[in-house]
């Protein structure tokens, strides 16, 4: 049988007159990666705090480990670790001074060697912080969140602001936490993310959930399917449209067929034949998470 | 409250403070320099003398001549004679004189014959400076009348009615200054602390930790006083062997650091949890520690204050602090000691208190 790690009913969180999160439930087994995915100011970090026990929900019921995240803070924090977005710590202390020190708060044997190995950080062991790269700062916000050996990782945004190859490192780390069997909920903006290293995604927007599940079931309920793309005119899709009764859209010199069955394709390529329309695009597409995520929320990162 | 959380989080504090220049600086290069600084204006130079006018009715013998130039060596006067045939509280009118000494015309026979003599003081008690001049005339009174007899007085000073004993600029100093760093290094860094830690969410950071804010104020506490003694000893040893100040070593400055200590770090920790921004909690850090920083006694005695400054420098807490480390240093005051200390654990408890009340790792 599954246990619940993380379980959260119709949280409600406002700001002044603006509802940061608005009924929004979520349920995450243990040993589960879960990644909430949304825009900037979707409500990700206002949720994620909510579970982590910095903030208190307006309404709804939060359970973290069945414990309630505000009224039992002390005794969760040494089963939950928390990296939080935008990591920040003191200025001239080292990486392994920063986990030695948390070793002590949390008064566990100092294994500050096995985390900085853990997330490729033993040669910045001793550079202060103000000297680490972004990528580095969050590899030691990542330790820090380890320090206490958490049955439940908090990711804030691990990789915003990260270059590339820094970002790729970051996911080979997560991965690694993936399989020693961790629950693990992150939040990101970006979808290549979520879909790589998340068993379950949940996809909000202003607050409240429109969709979840695996990046497969969210296709698949969300998506549109098969389609055929070719390239043509408007005024070839307004033929097949009218020829084949299938659904039909026309964007740059290419169009797109919703395709139900293996004869619709056959359907749509006679009427091509028949107006003579010269082929240069013939592709049977099927709508990924990014297509069911721009559709459900209408824009990307960076489109505030 | 967890010892090992505490020294943990010391051992950071004190990693970080040791690594920063500024930090270094202002807590123990910058007060040795002030010291130097006002050490060699007030204390060799002649800037700080001040104005002392001597009627002398005795004429010129060995025995005025001596003690005339006396009162110049002290520093502290510079001697303008007044003529032997005005009246002196006339002519103390007209030139608007602060202190005038005469020199009565049985001065030298009764130095000879060892018989007392009176010498009359005129002041403006509502002017500091006559205290300086009181100062240079007691400091040469004693020196000839231990000279003279060593059991009893033969000059005396009649008038005198100041209780102030012979001290010189650089023993009001080290107090002063040991008060100027209790008041500016935990002011400071922990207003900066706490508004930088807010601003870049360090503070969130910890709370996520078993590390609890009263620990986290015991280590600021404890860090902050053990840089107040360091500086204190630097302070003493630099008045001692550069300027050879007079400062008595006792225990009892040991309470007055450790309550000046915890006064302060609440006071930055109100400032820098009140203020929005880094930038307004410096400007909330500075119109509390800058008029405290000159009016309390740290660079010239209160007592050296026209009277208005004098009642504004009673309202301000550093004033408690160094009015005691004076009593306890110099004085050997015992009873004025006991009022600052009262007067200084009440206001620090009650900043503690306010810190906190208004100090919150927390967002909400």
């Amino acid at each position: 049988m599954t246990q619940t790690a993380i379980a959260a009913e119709h949280l409600v969180k406002s700001y002044g007159s603006i509802k940061a999160v608005d009924g929004l439930s979520l349920n995450i087994r243990k040993g589960e990666v879960y990644s909430l995915l949304g825009p900037n100011g979707a409500g990700k970090t206002t949720t994620i705090e909510i579970l982590e026990g910095l903030r208190r929900p307006d309404e709804g019921n939060v359970s973290i480990l069945s414990m309630d995240p505000w009224k039992n803070a002390v005794e969760l924090r040494r089963k939950v670790g928390v990296m939080p977005q935008g990591f920040n710590f003191i200025a001239k202390i080292t990486p392994k001074e920063a986990i030695r020190h948390y070793c002590t708060l949390f008064g566990v044997p100092d294994n500050s060697k096995e985390l900085l190995e853990l997330v490729d950080l033993t040669d910045m062991a001793r550079v202060s912080f103000e000297h680490l790269s972004g990528g580095q700062k969050q590899k030691l916000g990542l330790c820090l969140a380890m320090a206490n050996s958490p049955e439940i990782i908090f990711l804030d945004e691990p990789t915003t602001g990260l270059d590339p190859q820094a970002r790729r490192n970051m996911w080979d780390v997560i991965k690694r936490l993936k399989s020693e069997g961790k629950t693990l909920l992150l939040t990101t903006h970006y979808l290549e993310e979520a879909e790589r290293l998340a068993d379950r995604v949940g996809i909000v927007d202003h607050g409240r959930m429109l969709a979840e599940g695996t990046p497969d079931d969210i296709i698949g309920e969300h998506g549109n399917g098969l389609y055929l793309r070719i390239s043509g005119t408007a005024e070839l899709a307004s033929r097949i449209r009218s020829a084949t009764g299938l659904e039909c859209s026309s964007k740059d010199g290419l169009v797109d067929i919703k395709i139900d069955a293996n004869e619709n394709i056959v359907n749509v390529l006679r009427v091509v034949e028949s107006v003579h329309s010269k082929l240069s695009v013939l592709e049977l597409k099927r709508e990924g998470l990014e297509d069911v995520f721009v559709k459900m929320v209408g824009r990307m990162e960076g489109n505030e | 409250m967890k010892p090992s959380h505490i020294l943990s989080d010391l051992v950071i504090y004190f990693k970080n403070f040791a690594r920063s220049r500024e930090g270094v600086f202002f807590t123990f290069i910058f007060p040795v320099i002030l010291i130097a600084v006002f050490g060699s204006i007030f204390s060799h130079g002649t800037g700080g003398s001040v104005p002392l006018y001597v009627q002398n009715l005795n004429g010129t013998t060995g025995v005025t001549q001596e003690f005339l130039a006396g009162l110049n060596q002290t520093h502290l006067v510079k001697v303008h004679m007044i003529p032997a045939d005005v009246n002196v509280q006339n002519y103390i009118t007209r030139n608007s004189v602060t202190a005038a000494l005469v020199i009565p015309s049985t001065f030298t026979d009764a130095v000879r014959a060892n018989t007392t003599t009176t010498l009359p003081f005129y002041y403006n008690p509502t002017q500091s400076s006559s205290q300086f001049a009181a100062q240079a005339i007691n400091l040469v009174v004693e020196h000839f009348n231990a000279q003279l007899s060593g059991t009893h007085s033969i000059i005396s000073v009649s008038q005198n009615t100041n209780s102030v004993v012979a001290t010189s600029y650089i023993d009001y100093l080290v107090p002063g200054l040991i008060g100027f760093t209790i008041l500016t290094s935990p002011m400071f860094s922990t207003t900066y602390i706490v508004s930088s830690y807010k601003k870049e969410k360090i503070f969130r950071q910890f709370s996520l930790t078993p590390l609890t804010k009263s620990e986290w104020l015991f280590s600021r506490f404890t860090g902050s006083f053990i840089i107040a003694l360091l500086s204190a000893g630097e302070m003493i040893a630099t008045g001692v062997i550069l300027f050879d100040a007079r400062v008595i070593l006792t225990p009892l400055v040991l309470p007055f650091i450790l309550l000046g200590v915890v006064l302060f770090v609440s006071l930055g920790t109100i400032a820098g949890a009140l203020a929005k921004t880094e930038e307004g909690a410096s400007v909330i850090g500075n119109i509390i520690t800058f008029p405290m920083m000159f009016l309390s006694g740290t660079f010239f005695p209160v007592s050296a204050m026209p009277s208005w400054l004098q009642g504004i420098a009673h309202l301000l807490p550093l004033y408690y602090i160094i009015d005691g480390l004076n009593s306890v240093m110099i004085y050997t005051n015992g009873a004025e000691a006991v009022l600052d200390i009262a007067v200084s654990a009440t206001l620090a408890l009650l900043f503690f208190v306010i810190a906190l009340a208004v100090f919150s790792w927390k967002e909400e």
